[in-house]
């Protein structure tokens, strides 16, 4: 049977496939009876819905019911007393969820600690702002990149994108290049709505080359005049080199080697 | 929005139309001490600022959704425009994040080059502060001076790599490069240069003045908690007398055999923070010159041996046909990491620089989250600049030290 590919997933996809290639798992271990993380693990208790050591860090799954509680714990009893990082994965296509990660650190004991949690697509989570300041800028940058909401944040609001945009761009379903909308801000934003027939969408891919467009792109080997309505039948006064099999020359596709 | 007439005429900067006697300003982006992109909302009552609203976004360029559209090897030259006062220290911290995921170290000389190079672009970036600090609170010379020196720190880069700004001077897996003939005298020599400058210019110039102790003493005052709730790292989490260095924490590359001091200072203000530039710029010198001998006792591979994600070496692909077919896979597919998630953090000049990567087994990486330091740092701001005058607020944001590239990513 063939693999299934969420159709809504517009990011770049290999295009070669080995079917027989079986990826394999970096290796995950238990936690060790007497280490720090052990003692962590007592301390969180039944919070804890699965829990592995990978990389060198503990890596704990929690509901995302729990957040605040965890993170409270783990900041008053385990001593991790700075939230290094948070953000989300996009899996809606494959579970209709979010995954969250908060990476923690304890700078007694040099240890780091991730705490994972999935939230369905839609649901809020609980900002844990009044532990970690660092929260503050974290959460609004998830809520901008993804959607997520957070509750208790004392300004949820975008951060890194205007505040008029629409779409979350780090989610899989949006293009890197950018959707219609992001196509039209500017030209609505600097000449206004009306304008859009005149100016056309922005283009937003740096790779693209258009061939009609005699304004930013030259021809090689000869010149046609700026801003030029292009020719359908335009005159290629170059010559390529002839080889001993193919005349590139000839309009004829396939050619023959003429010695023959 | 201001609704402008002939009777309240629009004034770019100011918003008089307020109840109460405060005044908003807009400060930046294009403010010239704003380290580049930084818009800063703030609420004036006098002079005295009593709410600050750091606004970012303005250099945001999609670089975690790049990275999802790249394969591994593609995006490493991406990271260079991140914090790009000291590219190589991106290129490393990613390529680190992505060695753990596969499991494989860089062979010694590799790790010597990468240290070296880490600690010079150390030297490049504190020199950059120095200067842009300084020119931010008012000494023009200093800057001219710091950048004299900055220069040679770049040519010593562009011998190596032949960049001199974006150098993507390290691969995963290892280094392209071994050091050209006469680098590591000239590396030598620097590092006394350096060491002579900073004791004998900038320190003599800066250390005791009495006006730049003014403008920087017991401004932007950071205890200790609240450097540690608002995720400070690097300079600003020692500058508030927490110890913590991860190069001594959590030692990667060669730190863990290397001698070295981590400054940290009590005062928690701009001048202490100053002062710790200053010492270690010393300490990445005195590391530089203790890597000299550690180099030359290494054996002369550049790239870890892992045929199944990183290419043979040249000579190899040129005569082994099995070394040209993976290398041409390697090439056109990208390398296919085992799946899994990792979080490796760095010291990189600014402060914590970590690369969260997850992987699904596929060539692109699932997603990439870089955890920039100046990030966190701009998030503070709106603590540290409550309560104090207009003035001290350019001093504040350049002690933060903060970078655009790797705020808006």
């Amino acid at each position: 049977m063939r693999k299934y590919v969420p159709k809504d997933n517009v990011q770049k996809k290999a295009y070669y496939t080995d079917r027989f290639h079986v990826v394999p798992s970096v290796p995950r271990s238990k936690v060790e009876e007497g280490s720090h993380f052990a003692d962590v693990m007592k301390t969180m208790g039944a919070n804890v819905k699965e829990s592995y050591i990978e990389i060198g860090q503990l890596v704990i799954h929690i509901a995302p019911e729990d957040n605040f509680k965890v993170m409270k714990m783990l900041k008053e009893t385990c001593g991790y007393t700075q939230c290094s990082e948070q953000s989300a994965v996009d899996y809606l296509a494959k579970d209709n969820e979010f995954e969250l990660f908060w990476q923690l650190l304890n700078i007694t004991v040099a240890k780091r600690i991730r705490v994972v949690c999935r939230l369905a697509n839609g649901a809020a989570i609980e900002s844990i702002e009044p532990l970690y300041k660092s929260a503050n800028f974290a959460e609004r940058e998830m809520f901008d990149m993804f959607g997520i909401k957070v509750n208790n944040h004392p300004f949820l609001k975008r951060i890194l994108m205007p505040d008029d945009w629409e779409g979350h761009p780090l989610l899989k379903t949006y293009p890197l290049h950018g959707d219609e909308f992001a196509s039209w801000y500017e030209v609505d934003k600097i000449f206004g709505k009306e304008y859009r027939d005149i100016i056309g969408p922005e283009n937003r891919d740096p790779g693209k080359i258009d061939i009609k467009d005699t304004k930013r792109f030259s021809r090689i080997g000869y010149e046609v005049p700026f801003a030029a309505e292009y020719n359908e039948n335009e005159e290629v006064p170059v010559e390529y080199s002839e080889t001993a099999l193919v005349n590139y020359n000839k309009k004829t596709s396939i050619q023959l080697d003429e010695r023959r | 929005m201001q609704v402008s007439n002939k009777l309240t005429p629009f004034f770019e900067n100011l918003n008089f139309e307020r109840d109460d006697n405060r005044m908003v300003i807009n400060f930046g982006p294009q403010h010239p001490s704003a380290h580049g992109q930084l818009r800063l909302v703030l609420e004036l009552d006098g002079e005295q600022v009593m709410k600050a609203y750091p606004d970012i976004g303005y250099l945001h360029r999609g670089i975690e959704k790049m990275a999802e559209n790249m394969t591994y090897n593609e995006f490493l030259p991406t990271t260079d425009r991140l914090d790009y006062i000291a590219s190589t220290s991106n290129n490393y911290a990613y390529a680190l994040a992505v060695e753990k995921l596969l499991d494989i170290e860089a062979p010694r000389r590799a790790q010597a080059i990468r240290t070296m190079l880490l600690e010079l672009n150390r030297i490049i970036s504190h020199l950059f502060f120095v200067a842009t600090h300084a020119l931010d609170v008012g000494a023009m010379s200093v800057f001219l001076y710091a950048f004299r020196e900055r220069e040679f720190a770049m040519d010593l880069m562009e011998d190596y790599c032949g960049a001199r700004l974006t150098h993507s001077a390290v691969r995963i897996g290892g280094v392209p490069l071994d050091l050209p003939a006469g680098w590591l005298e000239n590396a030598a020599i620097f590092c006394d240069k350096i060491d002579h400058e900073v004791e004998h210019t900038y320190g003599a110039l800066l250390n005791e003045n009495r006006i730049w102790k003014m403008r920087l003493e017991d401004v932007g005052v950071i205890s200790a908690e609240d450097a540690l709730s608002w995720g400070c790292s690097g300079v600003m989490l020692r500058g508030s007398n927490v110890k913590w260095d991860i190069r001594k924490e959590e030692p990667y590359e060669l730190y863990g055999e290397l001698d070295f001091d981590i400054p940290t200072s009590d005062r928690c203000d701009s001048y202490g923070r100053f002062r710790m530039y200053m010492e270690e710029m010393k300490q990445s010198t005195r590391m530089i010159r203790q890597l000299i001998p550690l180099y030359k006792e290494t054996k002369p591979q550049l790239m870890a041996h892992s045929p199944q994600y990183i290419s043979a070496p040249k000579e190899e692909i040129m005569t082994q046909n099995y070394a040209l077919m993976q290398h041409f896979v390697l090439v056109t597919q990208g390398m296919r990491p085992p799946k899994g998630e990792v979080y490796v953090a760095t010291e990189s000049p600014k402060g914590e620089l970590g690369f969260y990567i997850k992987s699904e087994g596929e060539p692109y990486a699932y997603r990439l989250k870089c955890r920039a330091p100046s990030f966190f740092h701009t998030g503070l701001l709106q603590k540290l600049l409550v309560g104090v005058y207009l003035a001290d607020v350019v001093t504040i944001i350049g002690t933060t030290n903060i970078v655009f590239g790797e705020v808006d990513r």
